[in-house]
């Protein structure tokens, strides 16, 4: 047992032995400890350094609004977790935290020259320091904050852990299970309503905890605990959640809330998912999030050993540490009377309570003389001494005119505070909420509600515990409707809970120099606020993110108030006026890991896989992603590189015979008996004429003329069209048809059908094309006369049924073999084997790009950007000029859409043949021109042509169809390129590989 | 996460089975051909923008893919009701009648 435990009191487990490491050293804790007590219990305050001005800093409280006391938890590889509450931090065997912000030690920290430096380091410093010259930007500011910025140090190895997430709903989501939540909890669930009880803590009880000597309905209060929760465990209505926080209130009564299942246990000893997120939705909210302790301002206050005086309680009564030998008090309200008093009566030493107030209740002066404490009515405290751990207090009495008299120092080695209480609104606010002040409380509340939510207990302004849970139940029965009895209870040894509020305490000293914090975590002082209100500064939500006050992990929950009270006596406002800033999500800091959940590695995004994938993966095939699917990029021979692969692909199909898996190609059937209108009206090109078994290459734009999607349709019947569209473009095309058809065209007679994935689409292209499938089709001539380029057959291959297309995105002759996607991989083997004299080779998507690139064909996409029009594209041809209407017809007569200097497709062959530019360089018209360049164009696709043996290029150049012929450059890094502006088809122009 | 009334299925649904498809009674012109420059780019690009009652285009797109419109305000971000395409513009007096 170390000096500071006080045997018999909390809820820790004495017998239980932990040991823990704290910045390399060895201690010991109890089970029940937080990592913040248990270092209290081996009497260590000073635990971490202050963000800006390096000051060393002390625990401050004992929840989650901790803004001092953040280590770096080491659970091993992928296990760091910065930033972490040490108040909140439970303790287990073989913790492992180290200490923030210090460097080489957190005793000798050379940044604590900021400190003595605070003067040079105002409000807004960076907006005012790192201006000039500005040669030191690289060099000089921005390392150094770069080095200094930051809280904690970040894990830089993959996350080893798990993440669950589930949705839920419930009648009743109560947030909070204090006294009040759990009123509304055991009345909500009476009636047999579905309850999800939520608590961030550990165990129940919230603010009981803390306070085990008072009784309800004639029990000690943790005895009435161990009822209640024993009643909502045994029905089966109730969903109990610890170390649970809501951490976000989102519309229509939906929350987040994050549950930590692992963190609390030895590394590495379990299976399960660190954290899961339940997404719920619930009928009725009722919040009873209690009530944060408002911190007092004075020079000195952060200094470790100074801490609220609920934590000091808190430490006591449920931790079973005492925070000091020798406490003094310095309060503004009653509640810090109690921890003064508990203390006494543990054995802690307790010197002086300093109570602003002049006349503080009669009955805890009292109580106070019984058990030997000094108590200064109407003094001050106006400075602390102490360097890792509070020393003195200086101390100063404040007469009727608020004039501070002589001081007097006292010696303390813990100081508690209460500057009163602040509801937590948080969640309240998340859902829009009103919030209503309250001048009597010097708080917000929550008002008039934009939800389904009750709010019950501190939370709700409502302090003490005989009115917290009847509040509670009469929130829990209301969300009953008008079934709903609250349960009442009774309460007794309640104690006195009333205060005032000050801002800065009067001090004699001269306030410009006082370190008086108000948000410790981002070392924003009282002097501060005055400054940027001074300055200009007028908004709570500018003043704010001027001083960063209420900005750091914290979110400002012991600083919004206090900087709030500040900047509106600067202004010269009441509070209310100036107003609160926002409350966002998440309540506490959360894990990237709860909010990814599954969705990581291969779970990230949904990989999908053709009917012919595995062949292709059993063939060493290299595989790219496009869109969502992933496809077969190129098919190396062992020791080939990517480029020797593709040349030999690409010549392979020139000569003899290539396959292409093309299933990934978008499909819509689009039938009916107004299907060819239909496709006049989608489409750039006439439909009407084209006759069934016929194919043409369709152009599809947005209203605004600019080129969408395109593909081959292949017209079956009348009323039957087989449409293709690109692989990333199939579920936005189908969007598109649907939009026109249900909402402007609701009156067409037309029915349209994904299809993407009941047909594998085999790409056959080569002069041998025809020899391979002859032998395997059944039921259509293949005579080039029979079935000419730009046609679509029906009948079976290998016995299965097949809509065969003749059509080629090559320039050879090609044939696409749509067959059924389950006879994909049978038909892709039966034609490999059918090809073998051929040397039928597989190909993948680079080939197909450089291949479709020699003869001129576009990607939408990459040729064309959201801007292209089918003139700029060089597609006017495939307009339907006597059409009356189609989508985008009109945009296309806009004067700006004819602008002959509109970049427009082209063709590029680079001066010297072996370079390939980049797709994406600029394009300029001379090497000489003045800096900067005026840019004409740019380029789109770039390739090594095997056919050509040359490099080609495609790009986008202003009024480029004009230019052929002409010389442009390419800057590109190292090297200006020489360029030539040419036709878009590079080989086989006139189409004669095509029609034989 | 809203939840979002669709007026073909009848039911209220989570906002991931939806997606927006911009403002609603904007009709595309019956001829193109005879709207001015200007008109036609009203028609394309100009949008009311409102503070408050919007009316909006939905689609059931997780579900019966349905498009349908939406009155919503767009302060409170809620729901005023939803109804089936092709139907007039709600008056004010439905849309309070929805509200309550």
């Amino acid at each position: 047992m170390t000096g500071y435990r006080v045997a018999g009191r909390g809820r820790v487990d004495p017998d239980a032995r932990l040991r823990f490491i704290f910045d390399g050293r060895s201690y010991e804790g109890l089970h029940g400890d937080t990592l913040a007590s248990a270092l209290l219990a081996n009497g260590v305050h000073f635990v971490g350094r202050s963000f800006k001005y390096h000051r060393p800093r002390g625990i401050m409280s004992a929840g989650v609004e901790e803004a001092n006391a953040l280590v770096g938890v080491d659970r091993g590889r992928g296990r760091y977790t910065p930033n972490t509450r040490a108040t909140v931090l439970e303790l287990y065997d073989g913790l492992t935290a180290e200490s923030q912000n210090y460097w080489p030690s957190l005793r000798y920290d050379i940044g604590a020259v900021n400190d003595i430096a605070a003067p040079l380091i105002p409000a807004g410093f960076y907006y005012k320091t790192f201006k000039w010259p500005a040669s030191f930007w690289n060099k000089v500011y921005e390392p150094v904050i770069r080095r200094s910025a930051g809280l904690g140090r970040a894990p830089t190895a993959p996350d080893a852990d798990r993440y669950a997430s589930r949705f839920a709903h419930c009648d009743v989501l109560i947030v909070g299970a204090g006294p009040a939540g759990l009123a509304a909890a055991l009345t909500a669930s009476e009636s047999g309503a579905r309850v999800i009880l939520a608590d961030e803590n550990p165990e129940i009880g919230g603010s009981l905890l803390s306070d085990p000597a008072v009784q309800i309905d004639g029990k000690d209060a943790w005895n009435w605990l161990e009822e209640a929760r024993a009643t909502l465990a045994g029905r089966a209505n109730v969903t109990l959640l610890t170390r649970t926080t809501a951490i976000g209130y989102y519309h229509q009564n939906f929350l987040g809330l994050v549950q930590r299942l692992t963190d609390h246990l030895p590394a590495a000893a379990s299976s399960l998912p660190r954290e899961r997120m339940w997404k719920v939705r619930a009928a009725q909210v009722v919040l009873a999030q209690g009530a944060i302790e408002r911190p007092l301002v004075f020079d000195g206050n952060d200094r470790p050993g100074v801490m609220l005086a609920g934590a000091g309680r808190s430490f006591l009564n449920r931790y079973g540490v005492k925070v000091g030998n020798r406490v003094a008090v310095v309060t503004v309200h009653d509640s810090a009377y109690l921890a003064a008093f508990d203390l006494a009566r543990a054995g802690a030493g307790v010197a002086t309570i300093v109570d602003l107030r002049r006349n503080p209740r009669a009955a805890l002066l009292a109580e106070a003389r019984s058990l030997g404490i000094e108590v200064l009515s109407g003094w001050t405290v106006t400075a602390t001494k102490g360097r890792a751990r509070i020393a003195e207090i200086r101390v100063n009495p404040v007469d009727q005119n608020g004039k501070v008299g002589a001081a007097r120092m006292i010696g303390c080695d813990a100081l508690l505070m209460s500057g009163g209480w602040t509801p937590s609104v948080h969640l309240f606010s998340h859902s829009k909420g009103a919030l209503d002040w309250r001048e009597d409380l010097q708080a917000f509340v929550p008002g008039a509600p934009n939800e389904a939510v009750r709010c019950a207990g501190a939370g709700n302004g409502t302090f003490g515990l005989a009115a917290a849970l009847a509040e509670g139940a009469a929130a829990g029965a209301a969300t009953a409707g008008s079934a709903g009895t609250p349960t009442v209870f009774s309460v007794d040894g309640e104690a006195p809970f009333s205060g005032v509020y000050f801002r800065e305490l009067p001090t004699d000293r001269d306030p410009t120099r006082a370190k008086a914090f108000i948000d410790f975590q981002n070392d924003v002082t009282a002097k501060d606020i005055r400054l940027a209100v001074r300055e200009g500064f007028r908004s709570i939500e500018h003043v704010k993110r001027y001083t960063t006050n209420g900005m750091a992990t914290d979110q400002g929950k012991t600083s919004n108030i206090n900087g709030l009270m500040i900047a509106a006596d600067a202004v010269g406002k009441p509070a209310p006026e100036v107003g609160l800033t926002t409350f966002r999500p998440p309540y506490t800091p959360t894990t990237f890991g709860a909010f990814v959940g599954y969705s990581r590695d291969a779970h990230f995004e949904v990989e999908r896989k053709t009917s012919i994938d595995s062949w292709a993966e059993a063939n060493g095939a290299v595989f790219e992603p496009v869109s969502l699917w992933r496809r077969a990029w190129y098919f190396p021979r062992s020791g080939e590189s990517m480029h020797e692969a593709v040349a030999r692909e690409c010549r392979a199909t020139r000569r003899s015979l290539g396959i292409f898996d093309a299933s990934t190609l978008g499909k819509i059937e689009v039938v009916g008996p107004d299907a060819a209108e239909f496709m006049n009206r989608m489409y750039t090109n006439a439909w009407t004429k084209l006759a069934p078994g016929r194919c043409r290459y369709g152009l599809l734009l947005g209203e605004d003329g600019f080129i969408r999607d395109d593909g081959v349709i292949g017209r079956l019947s009348d009323e039957r069209f087989h449409v293709t569209t690109t692989t990333g473009g199939a579920a936005r095309v189908l969007a598109t048809m649907e939009d026109y058809l249900q909402t402007e065209w609701p009156d067409l007679k037309v029915w349209l059908t994904s299809t993407s994935e009941q047909w594998a689409v085999i790409a056959l292209n080569g002069p041998n094309a025809r020899k391979v499938l002859e032998p395997l089709v059944q039921g259509i001539d293949l005579n080039g006369e029979a079935f000419p380029h730009m046609a679509v057959r029906e009948g079976k291959i290998c016995g299965v049924p097949t809509r065969l297309f003749r059509v080629s995105f090559t320039g050879e002759l090609g044939f696409e073999v749509n067959v059924p996607a389950r006879f994909g991989l049978s038909v892709w083997k039966a034609l490999i084997e059918q090809g073998r004299p051929y040397d039928i080779t597989p190909y993948g998507t680079e080939t197909m790009h450089a291949l479709r690139a020699e003869k001129g064909f576009i990607i939408v996409g990459q040729d064309t950007d959201g801007t292209v029009t089918p003139h700029d594209a060089g597609m006017s041809w495939a307009i339907g000029k006597t059409k009356p209407d189609f989508v985008g017809k009109r945009s296309l007569a806009r004067p700006d859409m004819q602008d002959p200097k509109r970049k427009q497709l082209v063709g590029l062959l680079t001066e010297k043949p072996e370079t390939v530019l980049e797709e994406g360089a600029q394009i300029v018209d001379g090497p000489y021109a003045a800096v900067p360049m005026p840019m004409i164009g740019h380029v789109t696709s770039s390739y090594h042509s095997e056919t050509l043996g040359r490099s080609i290029a495609l790009a986008l150049i202003q009024g480029g169809h004009g230019r052929k012929g002409e010389t442009v450059y390419v800057p590109m890094p190292g090297a200006m390129h020489k360029a030539t502006i040419t036709d878009t088809v590079f080989v086989d122009k006139e189409g004669a590989k095509l029609n034989v | 996460m809203l939840l979002i009334h669709c007026p073909y299925c009848r039911e209220a649904r989570p906002e991931i089975e939806f997606s927006y498809a911009g403002e609603a009674h904007i009709a595309r012109p019956a001829d193109p051909s005879v709207l001015s420059d200007e008109a036609w780019r009203d028609f394309l690009f100009i949008r009311s923008n409102p503070r408050g009652t919007h009316y909006e285009r939905w689609r059931h797109t997780h579900g019966c893919a349905r498009f349908f419109n939406a009155v919503r305000d767009t302060v409170s971000d809620k729901f005023l009701m939803t109804y089936e395409a092709g139907r007039p513009r709600p008056s004010e007096a439905e849309i309070e009648e929805h509200r309550s």
